[in-house]
C-alpha cells in the first residue's frame, strides 16, 4: 500500500490545479490565488505562491504544470528586464504579455500552462490579458485555473465596472474563498498582489481569515 | 401568509438537449410532476432519466393508493435512489427531488449518479452546475421568501446557461407549496443579464 502510493507519487506530474484571477479597478489591477500545488492526490506544497514577479509593476498568475509555469515565467522576466533597458523605461502590460503569448503559442504542443498577466502602466493604467494556449486578449478581469469553473457564475454576477480598490480586493478575496471550498485542487491561503501607479502590494490572507459562506 | 412562502421550494431548470455537439432541442422540459406535489428535475442522459421517472412516477402512485395518502417526499426520492442504485452500472442520470408533503414541509433531495441520496436546503445538478457552485454558495441565505427564491434561482439557471455551451433555451421554474404548485417560464430573452450581456 505504501508502495503503490509513492510510485504513483513521482510519476504523475506536478500541477498547480489552482484558482486564479485578475481584476481591473480604477487605477490599477488585483490579482489573487491560492496556495497549494499537487502531485496526484498528495499536496506537494501548500503555501506555493502563484503570483510571480515579471516587472516592478506587472506579474503573472500560474496555473497547470507547475514547472511550465515557473519556468515561462522566469524567461519572461529575463526577456522584459532586456526590452526595459533597451526602450529606457518601464514596459507596458501588452509587451509583457505578448512575449508570454509568443513563448505559450510556439510550445503550445509541449507545454500545458496558462499564465494571466496584469499589472500597472503609464499608457494604458490597469489592464489585465490572458494567454490561454497563445491567444492574447484584454479583458476587464480573468479567472483561471481547474477552481475557476466554480466561480464563472459568482465573477459573471458580481463584477462590476469601475470598482475601487478596496471592493476589488473583496471581490477577489471573495472569489478565491469559494473556488477553494469546492475544488480539490485549490486550497490553502490566498495571496493577493495590488498593482497600481505607487507600486506592488503583496499580502497573504491565511485560512482562517478568508470570508466564509452559509455551510461554513 | 409569510411563513407560507418562506417554505415553499422552487425548482429551475434550462432546457437545452444536445448529442455530442448537436441541439436536438431548445425547449425540453426538464421538470417531471411525479405526483401532485413532488417533482423532479433530470440531468444527464435524458433517455436514462425519462426512463427512470416513468417508472418512479408509476411506483409513487401505487405507494400513495396503497398508503391511503399523498406520498413523503422522500419516499419519492428513495425510489428514484432504489432505481439508480441497482442499476447504476446501465444508468447515466442524476436527479432532484423537491415537493412538499404534510410531515416535512418542503424539501429537497438530491440523487446522485450512482445512487447516493442526499437531503440539503438547496442542491444544483447538470453540466452547467460546476458554473454556479461559487454563486449559490455565496448567495444562498436560508428562509428567504418566495420572491427571493425565485429570483436566486433565476439569477443561477440564467448565469450557468451563459457560461455552459450545452444549457440554455428556455428556464422553467416551479414553485411548489402546501397550496399548490406554480409554472414559471422565462424565456431566454427574457432572463436577467450580467455585466458582459
Amino acid at each position: 500500500m505504501l508502495e503503490e502510493s509513492t510510485e504513483s507519487e513521482w510519476q504523475s506530474e506536478v500541477k498547480t490545479g489552482t484558482t486564479i484571477i485578475a481584476v481591473e479597478f480604477n487605477g490599477g489591477v488585483v490579482l489573487g490565488s491560492d496556495s497549494r500545488v499537487s502531485a496526484g492526490e498528495t499536496v506537494v506544497n501548500r503555501v506555493m505562491n502563484k503570483l510571480s514577479l515579471l516587472h516592478d509593476k506587472i506579474y503573472c498568475a500560474l496555473s497547470g504544470s507547475a514547472a511550465d509555469a515557473q519556468t515561462i515565467a522566469e524567461m519572461v522576466n529575463y526577456q522584459l528586464d532586456v526590452h526595459s533597458i533597451e526602450i529606457g523605461e518601464d514596459p507596458q502590460v501588452r509587451s509583457a504579455a505578448t512575449l508570454v503569448k509568443n513563448i505559450s503559442y510556439k510550445y503550445k504542443e509541449e507545454l500545458s500552462a496558462h499564465l494571466i498577466v496584469a499589472g500597472w502602466d503609464r499608457r494604458g493604467g490597469g489592464q489585465v490579458f490572458v494567454t490561454l494556449n497563445g491567444l492574447l486578449s484584454r479583458q476587464p478581469f480573468a479567472v483561471g485555473g481547474s477552481g475557476s469553473s466554480y466561480v464563472y457564475g459568482f465573477v459573471d454576477a458580481e463584477y462590476q465596472k469601475g470598482m475601487s480598490k478596496e471592493d476589488c480586493q473583496q471581490f477577489v478575496v471573495n472569489t478565491i474563498s469559494l473556488a477553494m471550498s469546492r475544488d480539490g485542487s485549490s486550497g490553502g491561503v490566498a495571496y493577493l498582489v495590488t498593482i497600481d501607479e505607487k507600486g506592488a502590494e503583496e499580502k497573504c490572507i491565511l485560512g482562517n481569515e478568508l470570508p466564509t459562506f452559509y455551510d461554513q | 401568509m409569510e411563513r407560507h412562502y418562506m417554505d415553499s421550494k422552487i425548482k429551475g431548470v434550462s432546457t437545452g438537449v444536445s448529442n455530442v455537439n448537436y441541439v436536438c432541442s431548445k425547449t425540453i422540459n426538464k421538470l417531471i410532476q411525479v405526483h401532485d406535489r413532488i417533482f423532479c428535475c433530470i440531468a444527464g442522459s435524458l433517455a436514462d432519466a425519462q426512463a427512470v421517472t416513468k417508472t418512479a412516477k408509476f411506483q409513487i402512485s401505487l405507494h400513495s393508493i396503497q398508503m391511503e395518502s399523498p406520498p413523503l417526499v422522500k419516499a419519492a426520492a428513495s425510489v428514484m435512489k432504489e432505481l439508480c442504485y441497482n442499476n447504476k452500472e446501465e444508468l447515466q442520470a442524476g436527479f432532484i427531488t423537491a415537493g412538499w408533503d404534510k410531515k416535512k414541509g418542503p424539501q429537497v433531495y438530491t440523487v446522485a449518479l450512482g445512487g447516493m441520496l442526499l437531503s440539503l436546503p438547496f442542491t444544483i445538478g447538470g453540466s452547467g452546475s460546476t458554473y454556479i457552485y461559487g454563486y449559490t454558495d455565496a448567495k444562498y441565505k436560508p428562509d428567504m421568501s418566495r420572491e427571493e427564491c425565485l429570483q436566486f434561482a433565476t439569477n443561477a439557471l440564467a448565469l450557468a446557461m451563459g457560461r455552459d455551451n450545452v444549457s440554455g433555451g428556455v428556464a422553467h421554474l416551479v414553485v411548489i407549496t402546501e397550496g399548490g404548485v406554480e409554472h414559471v417560464v422565462i424565456p431566454g430573452d427574457k432572463l436577467p443579464k450580467f455585466h458582459d450581456e
